[in-house]
């Protein structure tokens, strides 16, 4: 496939609808989503800053091991599920807790891997959804590898796969896009770029102009935009979406936004970035933006408000509801599914554990009738 | 050279003669007849056949939606064939050599391994890694590693190792119809060995196989190794020695019950590997015989193995590969005195 390089590189600035009070900018690039579009997303907004509230207190209270916040790269999150089909498929990081949600996953099961229980807890096929990556950018290539089974049975399937500016580093994140691009897959590649890989800045990732501008490499197109507004986003997204599932090939979109939150909150963000460029950020929410917007366009009544808040507040209170309950995972979970039938190994081992557990239970219960009868006398 | 373990060829229609490297052509052309979801591919596997001509006549007979060449990137064969795996497709990926897969080796650990078990079975990776390893043909640096323990050590895996072109043929096919991933290891030494292959029969996965039947010692040993076994096992013979083969042909797993009735049978145990030898396949079965055959032991379990270097350039593969007068020392120290 060959393009005019025009074609291909990203546009001067990132796309951009709506500045902070949520007037409108005068963009010519794409159209602007209509109105009820943008009530969805907004409703969506609303919804995932929450789960993200949620979850940092759920960490603090010690009911989940970690959660990495996307507070603030909600507008990233929303925009990467919502242009997406039922049977299109979502390839999302450990970043993405609030899209994977986005695309129906039950926000209990969403947290089962950070709560401990197992490695992932939503069954992808029912959502359409890969487990949650965590070695940076090899979802990437399992996206590419998706779109092209998609490709050879003749079937529309478009996927989207996400990752952060650091994973642009990685060698899985250059194969996969090549690969994509070699094979005219139908894969839009976001990159949220919140400026850090945990503690290491851009300007240690990348010496390009832009993240957008690497599309080029591989002939595919890059697009930058406003990762804050979730209008220019949608619309990004919808095109390349519409692109892929045209027959077009992939797109590589670059997302400027920032991370509100430490890395995770195992992290000490104050070691390496100023509170003044935070505070920036905070001012450049992608809630508030769409919201003024939506309050100038009368398309948000205080009434709908209401009813989005209190639609967050049930999701909030699942969650929470989900995570107080006591989890016992079942010791046997480690065997069953390793192999698609247990090796003879994995049963002797497997009959180990039971054994010590048989063992165990029988000294506790020893033990509990030996205090009973002590109490007794 | 012609190598087998079954009774000679019967004159059944289904017999060929065909080489090792034959005989995966074969099972990739009848896997890919029988599945429309089988594809292969990976580096040259297309017009030219591989670099070794196992994928010859593939494309042309299967077309190139199924049988193609990719970029130069490992991880990206693997990472590709996860994601075709999660959509339905079975591939059958090839890696140019042993060490060229090393690229690929975060796919093949930490998703192609893991991902059965992360989705509690909802996604499976029905998949087959195939990869020309070993030594032993004057090959330069990067082009003769013998890197089975990497991906035996790895829970998820199975790691199939075969040393004769039916089980080449039968085991393949068992690897690609098997639900769980399988790293297929075809040991570039025997590529050129003839044998029968008979394309009904079946093996499966997971078992181990006596090559050759033999009361006083046993000789385990997996891909090339069981060749130089067996010849010491003939050169023993004529000094009045019987000596057992066992071929392991799965690495993961391995098939205690087999190895275990052997070894409890002769009552000695030399372990043969051409990988170096510390924290190796070959350690692990001699650990197993240890524990599962103390008390039927004479001797303490030897090992031959390459050295714990890098694989020797080709003018010095002879003095490091394992070969029949280092498998017999190690045979002469199985304390025969008290008998
Ligand atoms: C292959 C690999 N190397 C290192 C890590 C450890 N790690 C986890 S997140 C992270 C930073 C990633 O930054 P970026 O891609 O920008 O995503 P962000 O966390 O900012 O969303 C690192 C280094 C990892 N998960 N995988
Ligand atoms: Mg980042």
């Amino acid at each position: 496939m060959a393009h005019e390089d025009s074609e291909l590189l990203p546009g001067e600035t990132p796309v951009r609808f709506l500045d902070q009070d949520g007037r409108a900018l005068d963009e010519t690039r794409y159209p602007m989503p209509p109105l009820s579009e943008l009530q969805a997303a907004y409703r969506a907004l609303v919804v995932a800053r929450r789960i993200n509230e949620q979850c940092s207190a759920l960490v603090r209270q010690g009911r989940l091991a970690v959660y990495p916040s996307s507070h603030g790269q909600e507008a990233c999150e929303v925009a990467a599920a919502l242009p997406l089909a039922e049977r299109d498929w979502l390839f999302p990081t450990y970043r993405d807790a609030v899209a994977v949600i986005g695309r129906g996953v039950p926000p209990a099961e969403a947290m089962v891997l950070l709560q401990g229980d197992w490695h992932s807890g939503y069954d992808p096929r029912e959502h359409g959804v890969a487990p949650q990556a965590t070695p940076l950018a090899t979802q990437l290539l399992h996206a590419a590898g998706f779109a092209h089974a998609a490709k050879l049975r003749g079937e529309d399937t478009v996927v989207v796969a996400m990752c952060g500016d650091g994973a642009t580093s990685e060698g899985d994140f250059h194969e996969a896009l090549n690969l994509a691009a070699v094979f005219g897959l139908a894969v839009v590649f976001l990159v949220q770029n919140n400026g850090f890989a945990i503690s290491v800045p851009l300007s240690r990732q990348t010496a390009a102009a832009s993240l957008a501008h690497k599309a080029i490499g591989y002939g595919m197109p890059g697009v930058r935009v406003d990762g804050n507004d979730a209008a220019a986003l949608l619309a990004v997204m919808h095109a390349a979406v519409d692109r892929a599932r045209a027959g077009g090939g992939p797109t590589l979109v670059e997302a400027h936004t920032y991370r509100i939150q430490a890395h995770t909150n195992a992290d000490d963000d104050t070691r390496y970035r100023d509170r003044a460029e935070v505070q920036e950020w905070v001012a450049r929410d992608p809630l508030i933006r769409l919201r003024s917007y939506l309050r100038v366009c009368d398309a948000l009544s205080a009434a709908a408000e209401d009813e989005i808040t209190a639609e967050a507040e049930a999701v909030a209170a699942e969650l929470r509801d989900a995570l107080q309950a006591e989890h016992v995972p079942d010791p046997e979970d480690l065997f069953r599914h390793v192999y698609a039938e247990r090796t003879p190994r994995l049963e002797e081992q497997w009959a180990m554990l039971a054994d010590e557990l048989a063992r165990d239970a029988e000294s506790e219960h020893a033990e509990s009738e030996h205090a009973e009868h002590e109490e007794a006398r | 050279m012609t190598l087998t373990h079954e009774a000679p060829a019967t004159t059944a229609a289904t017999v060929e003669s065909l080489t090792l490297a034959g005989a995966v052509n074969h099972a990739l052309a009848d896997a890919l007849a029988a599945d429309p979801s089988v594809v292969v591919f990976g580096e040259d596997v297309g017009v030219l056949g591989g670099v070794f001509r196992v994928t010859d006549g593939l494309a042309a007979r299967f077309g190139e939606a199924r049988v193609f060449d990719t970029p130069l990137a490992e991880s990206g064969i693997v990472g590709a064939a996860v994601g075709m795996a999660m959509n339905g497709m079975r591939p059958v990926v090839e890696l140019q050599f042993d060490a060229f897969a090393y690229p690929a080796f975060e796919q093949v650990v930490s998703h192609v391994a893991k991902m059965g078990n992360r989705t509690r079975g909802a996604l499976r990776m029905s998949m087959v890694i195939r990869i020309p390893y070993g030594g032993g043909i004057g090959g330069v640096e990067h082009h003769c590693d013998s890197s089975e323990a990497y991906y035996a050590h790895t829970p998820g895996l199975t790691v199939i190792a075969p040393s004769t072109p039916q089980d080449a043929y039968s085991m393949l096919r068992a690897a690609i119809e098997s639900p769980d991933p399988v790293v297929f290891l075809e040991h570039k030494k025997l590529y050129w060995a003839k044998g029968p292959v008979d394309s009904v029969r079946r093996v499966g996965l997971g078992r181990a196989v006596v090559a050759r039947e033999g009361t006083d010692a046993t000789l385990v040993a997996y891909g090339a190794s069981v060749l130089t076994a067996l010849e010491a096992a003939e050169v023993a013979a004529a000094e009045g020695r019987s000596l057992q083969v066992v071929d392991i042909r799965s690495l993961a797993p391995l098939d205690d019950a087999t190895i275990e009735a052997a070894v409890r049978s002769t009552g000695r145990a030399v372990v043969i590997a051409e990988a170096p030898g510390s924290v190796s396949v070959a350690a692990e079965l001699a650990a197993r015989i240890g524990e599962r055959c103390f008390e039927y032991l004479e001797a303490p379990v030897r090992r031959v193995t390459g050295f714990d270097v890098p694989f020797a350039p080709p003018k010095l593969e002879r003095y490091y590969l394992p070969d029949v007068d280092r498998i017999l020392d190690a045979v002469d120290s199985l304390n025969w005195d008290d008998r």
